[in-house]
């Protein structure tokens, strides 16, 4: 199967990923799409490491998941820390500061 | 392109790695000596979390603050050491197997982000501006981040005198990766030192002492905005890798000059596809503008520096900014030459919209520290002025005014972290009026940023603004000099505005106090105050120090 399709397809990943940070309202679903956002990365590294023959791409991707295990830890310790003192994690109440 | 031949590559570098068995593995060559700075910060950091696990709550705090800055201080060391032998000039080169480049431009901004983060823990540590509680002296966070704002569970962490200590091996983390992020030489590097120096942040913005709800809701928009740019960042590092077939700097840049001839036919599509080039080098410059600030990319930055902690805002305003102009300086002038003028528009436009956004928002501002985050975002537009002239004095002009921006942001944010009343730091704009009558001194002193802020002749900030716009008119940019000169007119205004306020209006009745600060964060403002003066009277030894810094190895 001709490579270029998982570029396509990573491509479509990132976009739906994109999107959804943009539309979704809830925290945790925004730090999901973000999460959909960088396996895209992953994908396209995978497949363009294929490509050139080299290994550099799939060392990029064994990188980029041990920095989203990093974000996730990070991200989840903020999420709940703001959880559990509005009792919601909805992005659109956390609205103290204005914009 | 035919899947044989792409199958072909894979059997061919197999077989030449099983040809020769004596040497399947070569260890890599690590230049310790030279990474030296970096790993100092690193290990103290990590001895710093072992201190948390295993010293007694009581003592913690002062092995934390002892060794931070001596780690820093070696760290500084270091660097001077480095530079001393010469790397800084003619024996700059790669180290780290091309992972790192020690040359100037690296050096320069290492020392830089060392000395404004050594200040900034100046102000993590100053635990005299609260009033005690419980007999205990409280610094600017939490007794315990993981419990709830006004529940028992704080209510307790504060009378057993709990500290958040855990900010300083934070801040060494975040300090060890803006320490990589200047010198990183390629695109792998790149991406984990970003991530290294901005996932401490994240979580030292949610831990503030008073407003904790404010602190929290900054550090989450802060996270899911980062990230979202870093998102964008690893994908064009998958882009540009997938151009060149490689992440090194050179290796990128030898494909964008054309120099790499024999580019295999079944890599035609991929392998010097432009629209590949584009878009990549599009979405990295995107990642790095967000984190410098730029206008379009900008968002998080008024909520952030308004939520955090002040002595986090000052530490984040100053260092990130040095860290994040020196990857975008590295990446254009080393990776991107070829792309000078494809990029010349866009980032012209970048570049304006920053500079007068940025002066004009902020005038309807009415919070200090709003204000001092959209006067960031227009310098980050004046810098920019200096980064698109693309030329040795545009490198040069940038390191200096890094260098003197950070220090006069450090020391404005420790001057707002002095003014309170009962709530904690009063930062509302109507609360500074008459501050000049009852307490001159820090009035004077924060007048004397604003000026530099606002470049008036005799304070760095003049001497910053000059070289800028000179190496930007030199390098044909005349236009932008001009917005430039129109946005710091604009920008002027609300900076003097506030002097006037604080000199020239009436002290409220239940106006806030200024708390006497400990020698710690003394040391911050006079150092801010010093630094202003210096090189605002003086400017000629540092600009020279950074011209002779200005060229990347490559």
């Amino acid at each position: 199967m001709n490579p270029v399709n998982y570029l396509y397809l990573a491509a479509l990943l990132f976009t739906i990923g994109a999107s959804g940070v943009l539309i979704r309202r809830n925290a945790i679903v925004v730090f999901m799409c973000i999460e959909l956002m960088l396996n895209a990365c992953n994908l396209t590294l995978v497949t363009f490491s294929r490509m050139h023959g080299n290994l550099d791409g799939q060392i990029l991707a064994f990188f980029t998941m041990v920095v989203a295990a990093a974000e996730v830890v990070v991200g989840l310790a903020i999420i709940v820390s703001l959880f559990r003192s509005r009792h919601s994690a909805s992005v659109d109440d956390a609205s103290l500061m204005k914009l | 392109m035919s899947a044989t031949a792409v199958h072909s590559l894979w059997t061919t570098a197999g077989e030449v790695t099983s040809a020769a068995p004596g040497d399947r593995f070569t260890a890599p060559t690590i230049e310790y000596a030279q990474l030296a700075p970096v790993l100092i910060v690193v290990g103290v950091a990590v001895l710093g979390v072992l201190v948390e696990a295993f010293v007694p709550r009581r003592h913690r705090y002062t092995t934390q603050v002892f060794l931070t800055v001596v780690a820093l201080a070696a760290s500084f060391a270091a660097v001077i050491g480095l530079a001393a032998d010469g790397y800084a000039t003619k024996s700059a080169h790669i180290a780290a197997m091309g992972a790192i480049a020690v040359d100037g431009p690296a050096l320069f901004l290492q020392g830089t982000i060392l000395l404004v983060s050594m200040v900034s823990v100046f102000t993590f540590a100053e635990r005299r501006l609260d009033p005690a509680s419980h007999g205990n002296r409280v610094d600017s966070f939490a007794a315990q981040a993981g419990s709830v704002p006004g529940s028992d569970g704080e209510k307790a962490a504060v009378k057993a005198g709990f500290t958040t200590t855990e900010v300083f091996p934070l801040v060494l983390f975040s300090v060890a990766g803006m320490l990589v992020f200047p010198a990183a030489n390629d695109l792998l590097t790149l991406f984990v030192a970003l991530e290294v120096f901005s996932l401490p942040l994240y979580l030292l913005c949610a831990v503030a002492r008073r407003k904790r709800l404010m602190s929290q809701e900054s550090a989450v928009k802060y996270f899911l905005l980062g990230s979202f740019s870093s998102a964008f960042l690893l994908f064009g590092i998958a882009l540009l890798y997938g151009y060149a077939g490689t992440v090194s700097y050179a290796g990128i840049a030898a494909v964008v000059d054309g120099g790499v001839q024999d580019i295999d036919p079944a890599l035609a599509d991929t392998m010097g596809n432009d629209a590949l080039l584009l878009i990549g080098g599009a979405l990295v410059l995107m990642g790095l503008l967000f984190k410098v600030g730029a206008v379009p990319f900008h968002m998080w930055t008024p909520d952030v520096y308004q939520g955090a902690p002040t002595p986090v805002t000052g530490f984040m305003a100053a260092a990130t900014k040095v860290a994040a102009f020196g990857a975008l300086l590295r990446l254009l002038y080393v990776v991107l030459p070829g792309l000078t003028w494809d990029l010349r528009p866009v980032m012209w436009g970048v570049a304006i919209v920053t500079m007068v956004g940025g002066a004009v928002v902020a005038i309807t501002q009415t919070d200090i520290k709003r204000l001092l985050a959209y006067s960031s975002i227009a310098h980050a537009g004046f810098i920019l002025a200096g980064v698109i002239a693309a030329s040795p004095e545009g490198i040069s002009s940038v390191l200096f005014y890094l260098g003197v921006y950070s220090f006069v942001t450090v020391g404005a944010f420790a001057v707002v972290t002095l003014v309170r009343d009962a709530g904690g730091e009063a930062t509302h704009l109507s609360k500074w009026a008459g501050l000049g009558r009852r307490s001159p001194l820090t009035a004077a002193v924060f007048a004397v940023f604003l000026l530099s802020f606002a470049g008036i002749p005799l304070t760095s900030g003049f001497s910053g603004k000059f070289a800028v716009f000179k190496a930007a008119a030199d390098g044909g940019a005349a236009g932008l000099v001009v917005v430039g000169v129109i946005s710091s007119a604009i920008a002027a205004f609300f900076y003097i505005r506030v002097i006037v306020l604080m000199f020239f209006s009436e002290p409220k009745a239940d106006g806030p106090t200024v708390a006497v600060p400990s020698p710690l964060t003394m040391t911050t403002i006079a150092v801010g105050v010093a630094v202003t003066l210096v090189l605002g009277l003086a400017p000629q030894y540092f600009l020279d120090l950074a011209s002779q810094a200005g060229v990347f190895v490559r």
